[in-house]
């Protein structure tokens, strides 16, 4: 069931082991069969751990102290809410540097249920500081941000997934928001695989629509500088993730005026539903229609 | 082939001897709860960078590493240092205070001579394990990693990941010295070396006041697999 971006992320990762002589992947067995060939090429530079998760941040943080550039792989829940601790003490509190690329997102394994999805992952790692959070919304997106992710020494969390835009919207724009629609009621801020979506449910709306694979660090000077076109600051963000992660950001960059925020996003509560992920996206009002009906009311209030 | 005390050594010009210690530690007040295991840890420590270690203030980059795992009441840790010339001992007259690089756990980023920064428990061999596996990718064969962990610590399942993948791929650079004060709240029926003993560690149980049987037990090779020594230092309140 391996979707598109992390076949990328495995023939990316094999081709960057070649280049870089101080990366070091480790995976605990998810995915880790895919990896056979860069294991023979280089045995002393990826490892399977087994099902140990705290062990497998806690490796990162080991090599990183060894001068290696670890890159560490699970599912969502296993990589970044298991381990949390280990994340906060062993990456953060040590100054290790560490790529963590998660697979599975929020409901990209809708059938498999609770614990194999995240929506929280982005919420969590944000109570950090110092971490690059990617949210690529396409596989073009995700495979630029593993290669520079690759050369840099900071802390990087790639949030790869099924779901994708059917054009790569974020290559040109660094880390920063990119403008893919102009308008003057209200300034929406789309998330990752979610911007398809986004732009079908406000065709014909008169709103600017930005586009972010990157979302911490927040775009605030990106934000402003579009929101200062507008006669009211009308914000509505439209995260793949629990909603309200970034409406903080988004509260801060505007503090010096008054300012609306409509959060989407992924529910709180527990769908006890299986299925498939666009059911999923609809049950949380993430599809187009949902989106359009939302977005729509709050422009009208 | 696995020499623990073939390579030179750094000539040792400290002024400081293992009777110094008790007077170091004293200067460093307000932690009283943890004076126990400042004291539990003090002989293996000693050993380790009087006998043992290949490392010195340079911190270069085939040098030994030690991880302190048991962060807690690290006065006994802080004093080898000192003693070791990491730092001045002015420093423990601060030691807790706001701006003081010496806490009541060690941060890395603030104490010079600290590998890693600890206070949650099970967290150090796990890292270590890291560590081995980047050493190896360098080739910096020569570098041995030591951690320290108690008994008590060792209830962490986190060490138990860290135990049995150690073994399974052979890092024979690894090294745990575990003091046991049989704090464990549950205890360790067996002993808790039948635990790495059971995953392929080679494993020792020394008396962890008695230096030269300390230093034995270190330096006894343990090629192809990690290697455990664990220091019993008796019950707390038989000091």
């Amino acid at each position: 069931m391996a979707g598109i971006m992390r076949e990328r992320f495995v023939d990316v990762t094999t081709e960057l082991l070649d280049v870089h002589e101080n990366l070091v992947l480790v995976t605990a067995d998810l995915t880790a069969g895919l990896f056979r060939a860069a294991k023979e090429s280089h045995p002393d530079r990826v490892s399977n751990l087994g099902i140990r998760e705290q062990l497998l941040v806690s490796v990162a943080g080991g090599l990183s102290l060894a001068g290696m550039r670890p890159i560490a792989h699970s599912f969502a829940p296993f990589l970044i809410e298991r381990p949390f601790e280990q994340i906060k003490l062993d990456l953060n509190h040590q100054g290790a540097g560490a790529v963590l690329v998660s697979a599975g997102a929020s409901y990209d394994m809708a059938s498999s249920g609770r614990s194999h999805q995240s929506p929280g992952d982005v919420a969590l790692l944000s109570t950090l500081p110092d971490w690059t959070i990617h949210v690529p919304g396409h596989p073009d997106e995700a495979e630029a941000q593993l290669r520079e992710a690759a050369k840099g020494d900071g802390l990087v969390y790639v949030r790869l997934s099924n779901q994708s835009n059917a054009e790569a919207y974020g290559l040109d724009s660094g880390h920063g928001f990119r403008v893919l629609r102009r308008g003057t009621q209200a300034t929406v801020i789309a998330v990752g695989p979610l911007a398809d979506a986004v732009l079908r449910a406000t065709e014909h709306l008169d709103v600017t629509v930005l586009y972010a694979a990157t979302i911490r660090p927040f775009d605030a000077e990106g934000l402003r500088a579009v929101v200062r076109e507008q006669a009211v600051a009308s914000v509505v963000l439209v995260e793949p993730y629990l909603m309200g992660t970034s409406t903080a950001e988004v509260s801060d960059a505007l503090v010096d005026r008054p300012h609306r925020i409509l959060s989407l996003g992924v529910g709180k509560e527990e769908l006890r539903n299986y299925g498939s992920p666009r059911q999923h996206a609809i049950a949380h009002g993430l599809g187009p229609a949902g989106l359009r009906q939302r977005i729509f009311s709050f422009l009208s209030s | 082939m696995h020499e623990n005390l073939t390579r030179e050594r750094v000539a040792d010009s400290s002024p400081y001897g293992f009777k110094d210690l008790a007077g170091l530690m004293s200067r460093m007040t307000g932690d009283e709860k943890h004076s126990e295991a400042a004291t539990s840890t003090l002989d293996a420590l000693w050993v380790l960078y009087d006998r043992i270690l290949q490392v010195d203030s340079s911190m270069r980059e085939n040098r030994d590493r030690f991880y302190l795992s048991k962060g807690h009441g690290p006065q006994a840790y802080y004093a080898v240092l000192c003693a070791k010339g990491f730092f001045e001992p002015e420093l423990f007259d601060m030691f807790g205070a706001f701006k003081s690089p010496l806490g009541y756990h060690p941060d890395r980023a603030l104490v010079p001579g600290a590998e890693i920064s600890s206070g949650s428990l099970g967290h150090g061999l796990p890292l270590a394990v890291g560590t081995a596996l980047g050493l190896r990718a360098r080739g910096l064969t020569e570098s041995r990693l030591w951690v320290l962990l108690g008994d008590g610590e060792f209830d962490e399942g986190s060490n138990h990941e860290a135990v049995a993948y150690a073994a399974r791929a052979g890092l024979d650079r690894l090294n745990a010295v575990v003091i046991d004060n049989h704090s464990a709240t549950q205890g360790w029926p067996g002993g808790l070396e039948t635990r790495f003993a059971a995953e392929g560690w080679a494993t020792r149980r020394v008396d962890g006041r008695d230096h030269d049987a300390l230093e034995r037990a270190f330096a006894a090779p343990h090629p192809g697999r990690p290697g455990l020594v664990v220091a019993d230092v008796g019950a707390p309140g038989n000091l």
